[in-house]
């Protein structure tokens, strides 16, 4: 070991250690940050685009009976355009009160159906019921159906869809 | 405490003899021609990664394989990097497994008692060029498609299993769907599980015999 390098307190071989570490640490983050980048891309990006969907003319929607009205709506995700079906429960009460609830079931995103016979919606997947306003009856739901947004506009009924 | 850490971890798994026979071991006086190995090696595992990455966003499909590379390219972040540098890395892996070739070959570095790291250096070189060929036909491109057609008609005129040859590694009469399915299949799971024993082996070989001076005049 020459004198002089000892002297400055640094060596030979300490100065590539600290240079290799400096340089692979660069060529790490360079590398490593834009992948991390690369895997979470298409989970940033959210579509907001709102829509209101006309569901039924009011005259077409029974009074006092929950009615199970569907649509889909086609959008672009990835490389691919993709349906997503949608299913909406609208109970019409006697005095035209409108109430409108996705039939989503809030334990698991299973979808509930209503039975005439149980005079309730039932979940098929975990055993959940709601009552005919949407309330929690039984089973392991933790809140009630998620009402939605709507409106009535010349006659016809418009529901407001948020996600996509 | 890291000093403690790591004298228990190296009493059990006897990391510093692993570093002392892989990576300080006695080299001779040598260039940088010795580092093509070494820069090889860099370029396999970095299209190991990236290629792991591609697979994220990539679908062998012939109705989506187009669109999927060009919303790599397009829409993910760094997607066009990650690809990029896949690309690119290709092609400068067959230069560096080449020149890698070449010094070993002038150096005379192929002779007794290496012969076997040279036998498996040229399957190396083999499955480095046929990951080279079924990884350009995955973005689905024509350029892809009918450098396949011609690469697997170049296979064709091979004498008398020339047809049955081309009819295999198209997967029929012509290209389709099973091309794509099965290019990639090899380009993802049969070439680099060869690559990667090969590699093992290779690797192995230099570590026990050690590298081969430069020869002098007369030798």
């Amino acid at each position: 070991m020459a004198g002089g390098e000892e002297a400055s307190g640094l060596s030979r071989r300490k100065f590539v250690t600290g240079m290799l570490a400096v340089l692979g640490g660069t060529i790490a983050a360079v590398v490593g940050l834009p992948a991390i980048g690369y895997l979470i891309a298409p989970a940033l990006k959210r579509s907001r685009t709102d829509i209101w969907v006309p569901l039924a003319p009011v005259e077409n929607i029974p009074v006092d009976q929950p009615t199970l009205f569907t649509f889909s709506r086609t959008q672009r995700v990835g490389w691919e355009t993709t349906a997503t079906s949608y299913g909406m429960y609208v109970l019409r009460s006697a005095e035209d009160r409108y109430q409108v609830m996705s039939n989503v079931c809030t334990h698991l995103a299973c979808r509930v159906v209503w039975k005439d016979d149980l005079q309730d919606y039932t979940c098929p997947c975990h055993d959940g019921h709601f009552a005919k306003d949407g309330s929690v009856i039984s089973g392991p739901p933790p809140r009630p159906l998620d009402s939605v947004e709507h409106k009535i506009e010349e006659g016809t009924l418009y529901v407001h869809v948020v996600e996509a | 405490m890291i000093a403690r850490a790591y004298a228990w971890l190296d009493h059990r798994l006897g990391l510093t003899t692993i570093y002392a026979t892989t990576l300080d071991r006695k080299v001779p006086k040598v260039n940088w021609a010795f580092t093509l190995g070494s820069a090889t090696l860099f370029l396999a595992v970095m299209q190991g990664i990236t290629g792991i990455f591609l697979t994220v966003y990539y679908v062998p499909h012939p109705e989506q394989a187009y669109d999927s590379v060009n919303y790599i390219m397009n829409d993910v972040a760094f997607g066009w990097l990650i690809r990029g540098i896949h690309h690119w890395g290709a092609t400068l892996m067959v230069v560096t497994v080449f020149l890698h070739m070449l010094r070993t070959f002038f150096y005379g570095a192929y002779k007794y008692p290496r012969e076997i790291t040279w036998i498996t250096g040229v399957f190396l070189l083999l499955v480095t060029l046929g990951m080279g060929f079924t990884g350009y036909l995955l973005p689905w491109n024509q350029r892809a498609y009918w450098a396949t057609t011609v690469g697997t008609s170049i296979a064709g005129t091979v004498p008398l299993a020339g047809p049955w040859i081309e009819r295999i590694l198209r997967g029929g009469e012509a290209l389709s769907a099973l091309t794509l399915a099965r290019f990639f299949s090899a380009h993802i799971w049969m070439l680099p599980t060869a690559l990667l024993a090969l590699i093992g082996i290779h690797l192995y070989l230099v570590v026990r015999l050690g590298i081969s001076h430069i020869p002098k005049e007369g030798e």
